[in-house]
């Protein structure tokens, strides 16, 4: 940027700065990445390890039968609804934070479950869930009988919705700060009603920050492995708990990672609708 | 309409407080059992104590994040500095890059990176996954995250001010310690802080790529989620809860003061 620099003198600045950050992303991001792909390729070995034959028999494996269809099904399902009850949660709450006047506190209050250990806000659920639990407590307590909410898909529901609540009220808070309020009165000049004026002219100046959050909220619900672990009981198999066991009790890394090149393809994909949709800028939104 | 909508936000906030606080509760209780409330106690804080596995697994947990936090922020405020000030060939391929880490879910991640350990360990012996294989797990994460971070801050400062260091005298090294990093610092003490958080958070990628005598909290507390948990695990929690208030709240202090 000065213009006294030489071409050496570029390549060494370039060196110090880029250098060792980009030398360990394409180390331990790329590199890794391609190796899962490879593997893919390959077979198990009767040791369980990875070995030839070469081929594709771990995708065609993977697309011939119907049960490994079903937990893809169940995967976006799960998350789908998962996202769509995180968003009618947070579309609200992300208004009513950016109109507060200590907005930064309760900014505050939406990060700090963020923040605590991931681990522990799972396993709050189950202490509010079982049997003998909180909830179960209140229900009997109304003269109604204790319902079996661990482990349930009731369960996975919820904590998938508390878990990812954050991500999604973070980036919409951000599009519902940058809001423009005059389109508003504008609509209202011209006789719109107060459920068309929000409709036309506030909700889609959210819809950047509905989309960013949408697809953080999303994404790691589809691909996590540790919420219907813990909370399901095992009786609901999702594409990550899928990975896991192949990396696992089943032992077969090269099916595991097949799996996990499906799954990134799926999430490739998506990034690329959104991209598309967003345009350049709109994966800086993301973060 | 204004109430209603205070009235549902609050209630989203109970949601989102409701779990934390009954861990809470629960660790303060005397019964081993149940959460029938018999009695305000201690013990389950003075058997944490006591419990010398726990001790060993929570220096653990901040020897790979201390070690992987300074990694991850010393390279990527360089490559935050790098990817905004200067054109080269490869930065838009890097902007991509990283986003992979934030974007990919993490058994993805950490099954890639437990591929890497093997595959290198199966042809040149090392590494064993071990504490510095989590490490080297975690600094992988955390670059994409810091460098995301300290370039929002790079791209709000002037590059002005630079250029007038510059036209006062003072060479590349002397601008960059006196100008771009003291106003660059809040977001790189705000990008270690979330480096250093999602290292203590994280599960998923550390259990692929952790092996025998290198438990973190984490993975403690899934085993014991597995297995049954004991009242320790409230009072572990609890803990865990009030040192990540105050982490969050002190850098907030320390940002807002800025």
């Amino acid at each position: 940027m000065n213009e006294a620099a030489t071409p050496w003198q570029r390549a060494r600045r370039l060196l110090v700065t880029v250098g060792p950050g980009a030398f360990w992303l394409i180390v331990f991001v790329l590199l890794p990445s391609v190796l899962v792909f490879v593997a893919s390729l390959l077979s198990r070995s009767s040791t369980g390890s990875l070995a030839p034959p070469w081929g594709l028999h771990n995708y065609v494996r993977f697309f011939s039968e119907p049960l490994f269809w079903e937990i893809v099904g169940r995967s976006l399902w799960v998350g789908w609804w998962a996202t769509v009850f995180t968003v009618l949660l947070g579309y609200p709450l992300a208004f009513y934070i950016a109109a507060h006047r200590y907005k930064q506190v309760l900014l505050l209050l939406v990060v700090i479950p963020f923040f605590t250990n991931f681990l522990i806000r799972v396993y709050a659920w189950i202490i509010l869930l079982q049997r003998e639990g909180l909830v179960n407590a209140l229900i009997t307590a109304f003269g109604l009988p204790p319902a079996d909410l661990f482990p349930s898909t009731l369960a996975v529901y919820l904590a998938t919705v508390y878990t990812y609540l954050p991500f999604l009220v973070l980036p919409l808070y951000a599009a519902v700060e940058r809001i423009d309020w005059n389109l508003l009165e504008a609509a209202y000049d011209l006789g719109a009603t107060p459920v068309r004026g929000f409709w036309e002219a506030i909700f889609p100046q959210t819809v950047p920050g509905l989309f960013a959050g949408f697809l953080l909220t999303f994404i790691p619900a589809v691909g996590t492995f540790v919420i219907a672990d813990l909370l399901g009981g095992g009786k609901i198999t999702l594409i990550g708990n899928l990975i896991q066991q192949q990396f696992g009790s089943a032992q077969n890394w090269a099916f595991g990672a097949a799996i996990s090149t499906i799954l990134m393809l799926m999430v490739l994909l998506g990034l690329w609708l959104y991209a598309r949709s967003q345009g350049e800028r709109g994966l800086d939104e993301l973060v | 309409m204004k109430r209603l909508l205070a009235t549902y936000s609050w209630l989203v906030f109970a949601f989102l407080y409701l779990p934390i606080a009954v861990i809470v509760v629960l660790s303060f209780n005397d019964s081993r059992f149940g959460v029938s409330w018999t009695g305000f106690t201690f013990k389950w804080y003075e058997a944490l104590l006591e419990n010398r596995r726990i001790g060993e697994y929570l220096g653990n947990t901040l020897v790979v994040a201390f070690s992987s936090t300074l990694v991850s922020t010393v390279l990527g405020t360089l490559l935050a500095i790098g990817i905004v000030r200067y054109e080269f060939r490869l930065r838009s391929f890097l902007r991509y890059l990283l986003y992979v880490p934030v974007v990919v879910p993490d058994v993805v991640m950490g099954i890639s990176l437990l591929l890497l350990f093997d595959t290198v360990r199966d042809s040149i012996g090392w590494p064993r996954l071990s504490l510095f294989t989590i490490i080297l797990a975690h600094i992988s994460f955390q670059i994409a995250y810091v460098t995301l971070v300290v370039r929002a801050r790079l791209m709000m400062l002037d590059p002005a001010l630079e250029e007038a260091a510059r036209d006062l005298g003072a060479d590349n090294w002397r601008t960059f310690w006196e100008v771009t990093l003291p106003l660059t610092w809040p977001g790189v003490v705000a990008g270690a802080l979330l480096a250093f958080s999602l290292s203590l958070d994280d599960f998923v990628v550390t259990f692929f790529t952790s092996g025998a005598g290198s438990t973190t909290l984490p993975l403690y507390i899934y085993g014991k989620v597995k297995t049954g948990i004991t009242p320790e695990v409230h009072a572990l929690s609890t803990l865990m809860v009030g040192a990540t208030i105050l982490t969050l709240v002190l850098g907030v202090l320390f940002w807002r003061r800025r």
